[in-house]
């Protein structure tokens, strides 16, 4: 097989040798946390460290970070667990990942704050869409199939002034921007390793001090009892080992990130005819989504992988058959253009030489794809 | 070659992959996903459309270590088999989906899809045999005639053969397909063969017939037209079916009946002796050729149901069909299935039953 090009970063970042050492060494670490002997001792004391370390990089206290099996149980525990019997309304963007937008189509009267045609949040229409009853606004940090950065702050104003708490899904962001929940505002954001580098399995709810959250799993009550279940000691480490790495590189990775998207989406407009760039405006440097109208996604997929290159359409399937982006749809695209879009997303290991090596062959794929449509 | 392995799940299918991977070429597996609602999963027989198949047919591809897309054709299905099939019980015939899929799905849309996508060919796992001479390719039953699917594949014509692959239509050893898929590791050698329409998985026909097509209550009578019993619809009946009929008057010599006629016009089942089904000469409708279209008159043999034995009879061209006379008389052969013309073994061409003769 030849060398393949991973330019799906967003859907997973491969474990760097740093994060699996540090995951080897706390998996040599026998016991349970939350055991009172001395190898249940040392057990914790790996855990907490990984704890103190994940909350500095957050910029929150220790006591703020809430271990979760990732990002989507986080999600889930913040908008079923943060709104107190009087306020039980719920208000999310239309640009939700999943496991966001699933838990609002099983909730009533769940208001949908609208995005603008680059997917930003529409800030002159949330207030009208929030009330007295609103308990928790859920804004994502940074979208997850076309890298919109969202107003977060802005949001966690509008929420607070309603008397509503403030919740952001910031998987896709945290290790790419700037990410300090203290001076953001929110009450409460959802974190994941693997989308930095880390390990698949464990993310974490931050839960701001003096937020009032009910836990929707019961058991053994460890997480200040808003988590039952074992913490996986290791994967914790895993997760603050990737999280400093990625903290320690991040301006730079920024900067050259921004500019392989920027080399990336400006090739594939001057290179392939009738391109749409769905990435624009203040947006996450790791993602570039492009809709090649007239082609279906699946297509250029199945050709851009026989040619060695491991892309996205970033968006859910269902029994493997690729649904048209909601997001997308939610901006205002037709549902045929959102059937024909890809992301691309990118990770440390993205070289120049990557982003030349798909302008190559983009144009000649699409091309094939489209005739096949 | 590119090829593009049709994987519905079943094991049949995934060994026809493998086999196309060790034979070095460049294999990646496609699942249809024909249904709009795919049921999570099903008891007894499986056929095409569950999750549990596609997440067969992806394990499947995994272990092999091809790439496997699932492709979404649910809307032509629906457009091109389902609503025919519907249509055609209406008109008081007795189509067959598989068929039509074959023919309109897997070696035509799935087949036109591939090759824009630079695919060779499609390869199923039906049990059928193709051989090339030079550019003349033939289509010929499967070695073991028990398993042979000459007759579901018979309506494609030359292109389309051209561009198909049947890697087990060679095979000779009973079973050992399900025992070669356990040696190459594939967890679905166990898997239960299909049987069923695909998308009737809970196997009753009548049932999803009724919900298509409503119940309309009328006369079964016999062949002197006197009324011997009711039924809820036409579409609930095939000629030469002998079961379900609750007629309500015996027939007079005591011996079973059939039914012999549909007429959804009149809202009539007609029902007679066996001797009433005895069809001598088929008049066939839509004639499509493996090869090259064969005029005038010739002698060949013909099937004209999916198991059925091969008929000899002389087959004579038409003016746009196929006029078959058979040597002996054959019974129950019911109008919209297929009848398909063999050379001996190999398969020359078929054509849809649009009428019959004694």
């Amino acid at each position: 097989m030849t060398a393949r090009t991973y330019l799906d970063h967003a859907a997973s970042s491969p474990c760097e040798p740093g994060v699996v050492e540090a995951m080897a060494e706390a998996f040599a670490v026998a016991g349970n946390p939350s055991s009172l002997h001395a190898s249940g001792r040392r057990a914790r004391r790996v855990l907490e460290d990984a704890r103190d370390s994940l909350a500095a990089d957050l910029g929150v206290l220790p006591g703020e970070v809430v271990f979760t099996s990732g990002g989507t149980e986080a999600n889930n525990l913040a908008l079923l667990g943060a709104r107190p019997p009087w306020r039980p309304g719920l208000a999310v963007s239309a640009v939700e990942h999943p496991s966001v937008s699933a838990v609002r189509e099983r909730l009533p009267g769940v208001a949908v704050l609208p995005v603008t045609t680059t997917g930003h949040l529409d800030l002159d229409a949330v207030a009208a869409l929030l009330d007295a009853r609103t308990g928790l606004v859920s804004v994502m940090w940074v979208n997850n199939e076309t890298g919109a950065i969202q107003p977060v702050a802005e949001a966690a104003v509008l929420a607070h002034a309603t008397g509503a708490l403030a919740h952001s899904d910031a998987v896709q962001a945290f290790g790419h921007l700037p990410v300090d929940i203290a001076a953001s505002g929110l009450d409460l954001a959802s974190v994941s390793a693997h989308k930095l580098g880390g390990p698949v399995g464990i993310g974490a709810l931050v839960v701001r001090r003096g937020t009032p959250l009910s836990p929707q799993g019961f058991g053994g009550g460890q997480e200040a009892r808003l988590r039952s279940g074992t913490v996986p000691v290791a994967l914790a480490a895993g997760f603050a080992a990737a999280s400093r790495l990625a903290a320690v590189r991040r301006e730079t990775e920024a900067v050259r990130l921004g500019r392989l998207r920027d080399r990336l989406i400006a090739g594939a407009v001057a290179a392939v005819p009738d391109v749409r760039v769905n990435t624009v405006g203040p947006c996450s440097p790791a993602i570039a989504n492009l809709t090649f109208t007239g082609a279906r996604a699946d297509d250029v997929l199945l050709l851009l992988d026989a040619q060695g290159f491991d892309a996205s359409t970033g968006s859910a399937c269902s029994a493997g058959v690729h649904q048209p982006s909601e997001v997308l749809v939610a901006m205002g695209r037709s549902v045929d253009d959102a059937g024909s879009s890809l992301r691309f997303s990118f990770g440390p290991d993205t070289a120049d030489a990557a982003i030349d090596a798909l302008l190559a062959v983009l144009p000649g794929v699409v091309a094939r794809a489209r005739s096949a449509a | 070659m590119r090829v593009l392995a049709a994987m519905s799940g079943g094991v049949d299918s995934a060994v026809a992959a493998a086999r196309l991977v060790d034979a070095g070429h460049d294999v990646v597996g496609v699942h249809l996903a024909l249904s709009k609602n795919p049921e999570a999963y099903r008891s007894g027989a499986r056929g095409c459309c569950s999750l549990e198949d596609s997440h067969d047919a992806r394990r499947a591809a995994d272990v092999l270590g091809i790439p496997f897309y699932v492709w979404d054709f649910a809307e032509r299905f629906a457009a091109d088999v389902v609503a025919d099939f519907v249509s055609e019980y209406a008109a008081g015939r007795t189509p067959n989906p598989c068929l039509r899929c074959n023919e309109k799905i897997k070696f035509a849309a799935v087949l036109e899809r591939g090759r824009a996508l630079g695919f060779d060919a499609v390869a199923t796992g039906h049990y059928a045999r193709l051989e090339r001479d030079g550019d003349r390719m033939s289509l010929y039953r499967a070695a073991e005639p028990a398993k042979d699917q000459s007759y579901v594949l018979g309506v494609l014509d030359a292109d389309q053969l051209r561009h198909s692959l049947f890697p087990l239509g060679g095979d000779t050893a009973k079973a050992g397909v399900r025992a070669e898929a356990a040696a190459r590791g594939l967890s679905l050698a166990k898997k239960p063969d299909s049987h069923d329409i695909c998308f009737i998985p809970t196997g009753d026909t009548a049932g999803f017939l009724h919900s298509r097509l409503g119940r309309r209550a009328g006369d079964v009578v016999d062949l002197e037209g006197q009324v011997v019993g009711a039924h809820s619809g036409t579409h609930q009946f095939t000629v030469g079916q002998r079961h379900g009929l609750h007629l309500s008057v015996p027939a007079e010599d005591g011996r079973p009946r059939y039914v012999v006629g549909v007429d959804p016009a009149a809202n009539t089942v007609t029902v007679g002796p066996r001797t009433a089904l005895a069809v001598r000469v088929i008049e066939g409708i839509r004639p499509t050729w493996t090869e090259s279209p064969v005029d005038g008159s010739w002698r060949g043999l013909v099937q004209v149901r999916a198991h059925g034995e091969a008929l000899p009879a002389l087959v004579t061209a038409t003016d746009g069909g196929l006029r078959i006379s058979l040597d002996q008389p054959a019974y129950g052969i019911a109008p919209g299935q297929a009848a398909v013309a063999y050379d001996g073994d190999r398969v020359v061409g078929a054509c849809t039953i649009a009428g019959t003769a004694a």
